[in-house]
């Protein structure tokens, strides 16, 4: 844990109160609570299908939840479309896939959500948008498409544009699982960074070597369920759970950690 | 050894093995069998100018151009009145120096010609075939125009119109409420369902039954509605293929941003389903254009109608007239069609340029 992150201001970015999800009749979120304070960075790990996704993608409603309530940065999220897309504004999200706009270049992919949304004139959004380029340490593929990239470099594209909106909160739905391993190390480090600047993340990922140099705390999912929430230290050295220790003793196995 | 040139390719391509070199030399001798006389039919033995049809009515085993050289002006403008046919030409002109302007891809100003050719070119041709007894261009009856003005306007209109309005019921019918959708696919699978004169007959004596008398649609409108509407069901099915082919992370992605709804599709889905389908919209355009010769059904005079008149004409009566007739129409449709087939194939070899791998 930095001393930053605990000196951080104590409002909450992020509030899971009580959340439930069904896809039809399975059980997908189970009584999730969760507080993400401003500037945290929580990583969520468990074995697949144990709902992390869902659970980050309900944040920024790309999943509805049925029960509980979650309320990002004051913002409860309702059917209200417009509160949607507010929040949306807010908060920046990284996918597996990338979803980069493969008809648009690397810099119109930065520059359209600025203009459009933001409505920020062109010249200043792709201004903005070739800083953040610098910042991933691509500026100089501005002009090509993303389908001439590397994986990891349409990551890092990924994560500028998400970066574009200036967001308070990013979310990160296991952005180097679909990387080819030598690709990994530079999207993570670009991420380190990000946390490094303050930025409030929740990170869904297995990089168990990330969560316990960046998190601030790990939270172990299974089924649908939280079932431990840990500062990373204790969480790895001392799991309380036996799920967790399950789970952990499969990774270390293959010398993830 | 030969390793290029012709010889080496043709030994490569058309004599690599027995079978091949059997089937290169069955088709050679049938285009030997063929062509020759086709192409004297055509060329040597027909007949290029006369007077009238006597020198046609001698020619049996050529070709009669000279009928249609006589003949062209009523092919191209049907019954509008001899003084007033250069505004046809004005329009075409226009129409053809904006259609190449706004699709030329490294055309300076694309926007404007935009502009022009959707916003000002309709009012300028309506004004100018239609008449305005104000500017003093005296009124020309819609049962005068025919011919190739016919045809051409026909399709302009009809692809013009079709695909905006495909678009909009591919996206009515994926849309999340449900009158919206419902309504989309009922007009879809029932112009569908439906063969296209049917739907001219319906246009021609329905519409009129649906709107005041003192808006009744002209004539000519009612199917180049027909048309427009036919196509758009039909565009909408193609439309609706690119949407579903592109992959949710694509909205998600979008949404992800703060993008809404309209300009999620406007900025991302649209730009790719569309350039994904060009292969079938072009398609819908090409049997579009084949589509207009059905309008002579309720009335209207198309280029092929208008050659079938020609053909009535006692003077022009000799036997290769209704065979070169036809043979001109085919090429007609051809060298719009193909130009349309080729277009697209540039289209799609330019989108397709850096942004797949």
């Amino acid at each position: 844990m930095t001393p930053s992150s605990i000196e951080a201001n104590n409002s909450v970015a992020i509030d899971f109160v009580g959340v439930h999800k069904w896809y039809g009749s399975f059980h997908a979120l189970r009584n999730i609570n969760l507080s993400v304070r401003c500037g945290e960075r929580i990583v969520v790990c468990g074995p697949s299908g144990s709902g992390k996704s869902t659970l980050i993608r309900c944040v920024n409603r790309l999943e509805e939840y049925q029960r509980g309530s979650i309320v990002v940065d004051g913002v409860e999220l309702t059917r209200d479309i417009r509160r949607i897309d507010e929040v949306r504004r807010d908060v920046g999200m990284v996918f597996q896939s990338f979803n980069l706009f493969p008809h648009l270049t690397v810099l119109e992919n930065c520059a359209l959500a600025p203009i459009w949304v933001r409505k920020m004139p062109r010249r200043d959004a792709e201004d903005v948008a070739m800083q953040l380029l610098t910042r991933v340490k691509i500026p100089e593929q501005s002009s090509k498409y993303p389908g001439q990239l590397s994986g990891g470099q349409q990551q890092r594209v990924a994560i500028a544009r998400a970066l574009s909106m200036n967001p308070k909160i990013m979310l990160f739905d296991e952005p180097t699982s679909a990387l080819d391993p030598e690709m990994v190390k530079e999207v993570l480090d670009t991420m380190t960074a990000l946390a490094q600047d303050g930025m409030t993340m929740i990170v869904v990922t297995h990089e168990m070597g990330f969560a316990r140099q960046v998190a601030d705390r790990v939270v172990f999912m299974d089924d649908g369920e939280i079932v431990e929430i840990n500062a990373p230290e204790p969480f790895f050295d001392n799991p309380q759970h036996d799920r967790t220790k399950l789970f952990l003793s499969q990774i270390i196995r293959f010398g993830v950690v | 050894m030969l390793l290029s040139g012709p010889m080496a390719w043709a030994k490569d391509n058309l004599f690599s093995s027995t079978p091949s070199a059997l089937t290169t030399l069955a088709f050679i001798a049938l285009a030997m069998w063929l062509l020759p006389p086709v192409i004297a039919w055509a060329t040597s033995l027909a007949v290029w100018s006369a007077p009238d049809g006597s020198l046609c009515r001698q020619h049996q085993d050529g070709a009669c151009w000279a009928f249609i050289a006589a003949k062209l002006d009523y092919l191209r403008f049907g019954s509008y009145p001899l003084s007033e046919r250069w505004r046809v030409d004005v329009v075409e002109a226009l129409g053809a120096s904006l259609t190449l302007w706004l699709l030329w891809p490294k055309a300076p100003r694309r926007g404007w010609a935009a502009a022009m050719f959707f916003a000002v070119y309709p009012v300028l041709t309506l004004v100018l075939l239609r008449g305005s007894e104000t500017l003093g261009l005296r009124t020309v009856d819609t049962l005068l125009w025919g011919g190739m003005l016919v045809s051409l306007l026909t399709a302009v209109v009809g692809i013009v119109f079709s695909l905006p309005l495909g678009v909009m019921l591919a996206l009515g019918r994926r849309s999340q409420m449900p009158i919206v959708r419902l309504a989309s696919v009922m007009f879809i699978e029932f112009v569908r369902g439906v063969p296209f004169i049917t739907i001219l007959f319906m246009t021609n004596t329905m519409l009129p039954l649906f709107v005041p008398e003192a808006w009744t649609p002209d004539r000519l409108l009612r199917p180049l509605i027909g048309i427009a509407l036919f196509s758009a069901a039909y565009m909408a099915e193609e439309v609706r293929g690119g949407l579903q082919s592109l992959g949710r992370g694509q909205y998600e992605g979008a949404l992800a941003l703060g993008l809404n709804s309209p300009r999620m599709m406007a900025l991302v889905v649209l730009p790719q389903a569309l350039t994904m389908v060009i292969p079938g919209i072009v398609n819908n355009f090409i049997g579009l254009f084949m589509d207009t010769t059905l309008i002579s059904v309720v009335g209207a005079t198309d280029f092929l109608e208008a050659m079938n008149n020609a053909f009535k004409d006692p003077a022009w009566s000799g036997p290769t007239i209704v065979a070169s007739g036809y043979a001109f129409a085919g090429m007609f449709y051809f060298v719009f069609c193909y130009s349309i087939a080729r277009y697209s194939a540039f289209l799609e070899r330019m989108l397709a340029k850096g942004r797949r791998k």
